[in-house]
């Protein structure tokens, strides 16, 4: 009994109060690209990219694809490449997730009124790891640990697929992964959401161009949120679901 | 003395390819002598063949080497039936070039790689027969938020006779993959092997590629890899911790080891930029430094880490309801263990005396050692002490290191060549979370990489988890299961 007294006092309040306004020190997030010009011919940082997420010219960045790795950041001679703690990279639009030196942000999510209706007070999403490095999944696992805490908002994982409003997808979609994630998803009642969550769930990130990748259920079923990061942080995810459903923080 | 590496460098030319029957005789006798099967795998040659290496851990000594060659579809007596560490690695062998062990008592796709995708139920299962048998079928999609895997039990009522796990759900063709970009290209790739473990895994990498292109890396660069992979190692035990409290319903366990791993993770990001260790080492040395800012930072969170971890270890040792729970339950006894080769952590739980950081200290582990600690009764009681008390080992390692003011940790990185030694086969090991992961690269004769073989800890472990579920109620599987808190995708590749 006094032990757990003790652990208790320790533990103090570890809740992250508003998860919209937190300043993850030191964080490799949003990839800022700079003003300063490119010297001529230049393309180390295309070439650095493992995920081919960097297109010329203008400079632009591919948030689906892009894996946070700051691989382009050193190569770069003019010192264009610089990545901000900025977490909040979620977007309804896979169109939309790109960054270049004249679109600095991803655009701001549009609430959902007909999801803030239906789910805004409760979403209860069952997670799938097709192909994932178990990184987003450690991650998608922190959402309901003590500090994002992500249950206050009515948001839970939980077991069954029947008891689910969504699938939170990570991993590329592996071909021998297939069959269950269909079978998941069947069992999902409607209406249902799809979270693609990690380079790999978005676009296929570093596995895109694997045989055994295949990503067909991303055609037929389209996301309604895209949470980029390799793994994708949690305050990219609690923000961007927040976003999407009206819900305040 | 020599201080012994955990990596080897040879040219191909210095390793004698005999033919296929002897390969397996001298392996045989190797492992008569005791000697530990680190790896045992093949890969295409020209003219359809195929060349066979295997890498042996002797009492002492650096690593052994055997290769053969054979043509494709060769048969040989599988090594599994007086061996039976070898098991895992004979399926691969058979899936991924079809050299066939005779003999081996279970030969099945390890991950139903190639032609095989989507063809798992064309291998069915084994079947245990007898009255009031029955199975259980679990996955491959799991309760949790977890990777997939299958998990087949053949129990009488509660008790379970038999597990077979079916993997390579999560089978993403890595193998092939890193043979795509060029070599330097490749950290980020490795580090999404087994996102768990990346800095495990990018520094077998990394030494692998600065073996093979001659380079030196700083000792300091050592020191600072050598602190990532300490911090990667708390992280993933209290990972571990958490899942066993949360398990047993132990939930005040449960919530404070996930804030603990969560001070450990934001601290190594605060260092690198991801909770992960992501692009922390790369080849050449590592990315980024511990500044003095850093440096007291890192230390304040590990003293203030230390002083909690130890209240909360003393808690969930002294419940009744945790001891009811794990003591006794999902044994495995230390001859089985030695059987079926187990390596690391599970390993340790059981008595094996087996640490890449001690067997194969380099010059980091030599000048900076780490004890390695064995618990004996092999139980998932076990196995939550050790890792206790290896979290222990590595926070008094951290601060001793990062707290001595003599020692520099910002050393620049240093720059790597592209060109590789032709006509090589370097075999790199680093002590990860779960145990030793293995790369093994061989390049070209024009210094192309020719193949390159990834080994997680969980692949020669896997099975003891289903000996571990022998004889236990089916409702235990959960706490065995996270006990052993094995990788899937570190497995299916």
């Amino acid at each position: 009994m006094l032990k757990s007294i003790a652990v208790r006092v320790s533990q103090g309040t570890q809740y992250i109060k508003d998860p919209r306004q937190a300043q993850p020190q030191g964080f490799r997030g949003k990839p800022v690209v700079g003003a300063a010009a490119c010297e001529a011919g230049c393309t180390a940082c295309m070439a650095a990219c493992p995920t081919g997420a960097i297109t010329f010219d203008p400079v632009r960045i591919d948030l689906g694809r892009c894996v946070l790795c700051g691989d382009c950041e050193p190569v770069c001679p003019s010192d264009k490449l610089t990545f901000s703690n900025d977490f909040k990279l979620a977007s309804t639009d896979r169109e939309a997730l790109w960054v270049s030196a004249s679109h600095p942000d991803i655009d701001p999510i549009k609430v959902s009124n007909a999801l803030h209706k239906r789910f805004g007070r409760s979403l209860k999403l069952r997670s799938v790891s097709a192909g994932g490095c178990n990184g987003c999944e450690m991650e998608i696992n922190a959402l309901g640990n003590v500090n994002f805490d992500l249950g206050r908002y009515g948001i839970d994982i939980v077991a069954s697929p029947r008891h689910a409003d969504g699938l939170v997808l990570s991993g590329p979609i592996t071909r021998n992964m297939v069959q269950a994630l269909q079978i998941c998803w069947d069992a999902m009642p409607e209406p249902k959401l799809v979270i693609a969550v990690g380079a790999c769930a978005i676009s296929g990130g570093l596995f895109e161009k694997c045989d055994s990748v295949d990503r067909h259920f991303l055609e037929a079923f389209k996301p309604s949120l895209y949470v980029p990061g390799c793994p994708a942080h949690p305050l990219t995810f609690v923000a961007g679901i927040l976003d999407l459903l009206g819900i305040d923080s | 003395m020599k201080v012994i590496e955990p990596l080897r460098l040879l040219h191909v030319r210095d390793v004698p390819q005999t033919e296929l029957q002897e390969f397996a005789q001298r392996c045989s006798q190797r492992l008569s002598q005791g000697e530990r099967l680190l790896t045992l795998f093949g890969r295409p040659d020209d003219g359809d063949a195929v060349v066979l290496t295997a890498v042996l851990q002797p009492k002492e000594g650096p690593f052994g080497i055997l290769r053969a060659r054979a043509p494709r579809h060769a048969h040989y007596p599988a090594l599994t039936v007086h061996h039976p560490a070898a098991h895992i690695f004979e399926r691969e062998l058979w899936e991924q070039t079809g050299i066939t062990p005779e003999g081996h008592p279970w030969l099945k796709p390890v991950r139903y790689e190639g032609a095989r995708q989507q063809h798992m139920a064309e291998h069915p299962f084994f079947t245990v027969r007898g009255r009031g048998v029955h199975e259980v079928g679990v996955g491959p999609i799991h309760a949790s938020v977890i990777e997939p895997g299958h998990f087949r039990f053949m129990c009488l009522g509660e008790q379970v006779h038999h597990l077979e796990l079916q993997l390579g759900y999560q089978h993403r063709g890595v193998e092939s993959l890193l043979l795509r970009r060029p070599p330097l290209a490749l950290t980020s790739t490795v580090e999404s092997i087994c996102g768990d473990s990346c800095i495990a895994y990018a520094w077998a990498h990394c030494a692998a590629l600065e073996a093979l292109t001659a380079t030196s890396v700083s000792a300091e660069a050592e020191l600072v890899r050598g602190i990532a992979l300490e911090l990667e190692r708390v992280a993933m035990h209290l990972a571990a911790l958490t899942g066993l409290a949360t398990d047993i319903a132990f939930l005040q366990g449960g919530a404070s080891y996930g804030r603990l791993r969560t001070a450990i993770i934001n601290a190594t990001m605060r260092v690198c930029g991801s909770r992960f260790g992501r692009s922390w080492v790369r080849p050449g040395g590592v990315r980024y430094g511990l500044t003095e800012a850093l440096r007291q930072d890192l230390l304040q969170t590990l003293a203030a880490f230390t002083k909690d971890v130890t209240e909360v270890n003393a808690l969930m040792r002294s419940a009744r309801s945790v001891q009811a729970r794990f003591q006794g339950t999902g044994s495995v006894s230390t001859p089985a263990a030695q059987d079926v080769g187990l390596v690391g952590l599970v390993a340790r739980a059981s008595g094996i005396s087996v640490d890449t950081r001690t067997r194969f200290p380099g010059r980091l582990h030599e000048a900076w050692p780490i004890p390695t600690v064995t618990e004996s009764t092999g139980d998932c009681w076990a196995r939550m002490q050790l890792r206790m008390r290896e979290i222990d080992a590595s926070v008094v390692w951290l601060m001793n290191i990062v707290g001595n003011t003599t020692l520099d940790l910002c050393p620049p990185l240093g720059r790597v060549p592209a060109a590789l030694r032709a006509d090589t086969l370097c075999v790199s090991l680093r002590e990860g979370t779960r145990g030793p992961v293995l790369h093994v690269l061989e390049t070209s004769s024009q210094g192309q990489l020719l193949h390159y073989k990834v080994q997680d800890p969980s692949m020669p472990n896997w099975f003891g988890l289903a000996l571990a579920v022998r004889d236990n109620e089916i409702s235990d599987f959960p706490i065995c299961n996270k006990s052993f808190d094995l990788s899937y995708c570190g497995n299916d590749l």
